[in-house]
């Protein structure tokens, strides 16, 4: 099998490729690489994603080709993608950090500031938090509920269809921090800092 | 619910740590990768590294560590010590490592915080305030271990901070480190509450209670300690259990 982690100078993308190597031990051919063909015929994605969700898509679409590329791969050819973090956030339609910005439109939503009540939550939601698990989700296979997992956010996607919603987790208010539909998965945490706990996420999407 | 986080501290020096894990367990007390993944695998919620190299030259030393612990770590990995430039940073970030912390730097130049958290993301900017009280409510930052007045007023160098993208900020008490007698919560409260970013409480663990205080009388949202866990006197679990017996919210 042949996985990708896009590379799109997006950040700091080490962590991704260390936890998916590790997971992978050998049983996957996994490239780190923003090359369109290489992408085309891989058979899993992983879009990672730090900084902001304006500084994210622009890097995305300052590599000629790769946002039609991804979109043939994901919505056209429907082949699993997991999206993290901001990786995630890209799927929605607009996203308001730093500037209004188009997404990639996949699952039709916003990304917004999280609220932090004046004052009374701070921000950036850095650290460990459990996961109310939604619906059923693939990724989720053998993962209980309220497990722990790590994230390092401002901004949260709000998708209009609450049916993909997967996972929240409680943060001034029931923050969706996993999505599912159909082939493409997204998660807010960081399963690659989230112990061995989130490699086992990791293993899951390897396993599809 | 957010769970309150317990960050063990390693302190680096050309490439062997300092004050070394005393674990019956270890077969090499000065190795700061094996010592890092005892941490991580005894529930560690993050690990970090201070290197406390002197020379530029061994840069590369710590660099070779934070690979190799980030190859086996699956916690969030901080560095600091001697960053100093956008290169610095880079190294470190490619190296595997989530997060840097910024000291020096930061005091000499605020922009430096602003252009490298435009560059990487504020969530992989730690600043370290080393502050020690100069009168009755009163903080000043201090540089080069203590040992460097800046003039500077803590709260007011920590409000600065998170204006210019800080994700977080690591505040350490001069006057308690290494004291073993506590956090100084008196200036703990003051930055949580004049700031609306995460706190790293630092400087004076030398029991369980003081990560309580830190926690709950001076509102960090994380407790960072390095000699209660390096001999052994208590395991982070221990930490964790003892906290989660007094009602403050931890990953067990």
């Amino acid at each position: 099998m042949n996985v990708t982690i896009v590379d799109y100078q997006s950040g700091n993308i080490s962590s991704v490729i260390n936890s998916f190597a590790e997971v992978s031990k050998g049983k996957v051919n996994l490239e780190v690489t923003s090359n369109t063909n290489k992408i085309k015929s891989s058979d899993k994605i992983v879009l990672p994603g730090q900084g902001s969700f304006k500084s994210c898509v622009e890097s995305l679409k300052s590599i000629n080709g790769l946002v039609e590329t991804l979109k043939d791969f994901a919505i056209t050819n429907k082949k699993p993608l997991l999206g993290i973090c901001v990786g995630l956030q890209m799927f929605a339609d607009v996203g308001y950090e730093d500037a209004e910005t188009k997404g990639l439109g996949w699952i039709p939503g916003k990304v917004s500031k999280i609220d932090n009540q004046k004052g009374k939550f701070k921000l950036p939601h850095i650290g460990w938090n459990e996961i109310e698990i939604q619906k059923k989700s693939k990724i989720f296979k053998d993962i209980k509920n309220k497990a722990h997992m790590y994230f390092v956010h401002s901004y949260e996607f709000i998708p209009e269809d609450k049916s993909v919603i997967s996972a929240t987790t409680d943060y001034s208010s029931k923050i969706v921090c996993a999505v599912e539909k159909d082939n493409l998965f997204g998660t807010q945490f960081h399963p690659e800092k989230s112990d061995k706990i989130g490699l086992k996420i990791i293993d899951n999407f390897l396993k599809l | 619910m957010l769970k309150n986080r317990i960050i063990p501290c390693l302190d680096v020096k050309n490439g062997r740590v300092v004050k070394g894990i005393n674990f019956v367990e270890l077969k090499d007390a000065g190795d700061p990768v094996e010592q890092a993944k005892i941490y991580s695998d005894g529930g560690a919620d993050e690990i970090c590294f201070l290197d406390i190299t002197a020379s530029n030259e061994n840069r590369d030393t710590i660099i070779d560590i934070v690979k190799k612990t980030a190859k086996e770590c699956f916690v969030p990995l901080t560095v600091g010590g001697g960053v100093r430039t956008i290169q610095n940073i880079t190294d470190l970030l490619l190296a595997g490592a989530d997060k840097v912390s910024i000291n020096t730097a930061a005091v000499k130049n605020v922009n430096f915080v602003k252009e490298s958290s435009k560059k990487f993301g504020s969530q992989c900017i730690v600043v370290a305030i080393d502050a020690k009280k100069v009168s009755d409510n009163k903080w000043e930052v201090f540089t080069h271990g203590g040992r460097n007045k800046t003039g500077m007023d803590a709260v007011e160098f920590a409000k600065k901070v998170e204006e210019n993208g800080a994700g977080e900020i690591l505040l350490t008490s001069m006057d308690k480190d290494g004291t073993k007698s506590g956090y100084d919560v008196d200036l703990l409260k003051v930055i949580t509450n004049s700031t609306n970013i995460p706190i790293i409480a630092s400087g004076g663990v030398g029991t369980l209670d003081h990560l309580y205080d830190g926690i709950v009388k001076g509102g960090a949202s994380a407790v960072l300690a390095a000699s209660i866990f390096h001999y052994g006197e208590y395991k982070i679990k221990d930490a964790k259990e003892y906290l989660n017996s007094k009602n403050v919210s931890v990953r067990l």
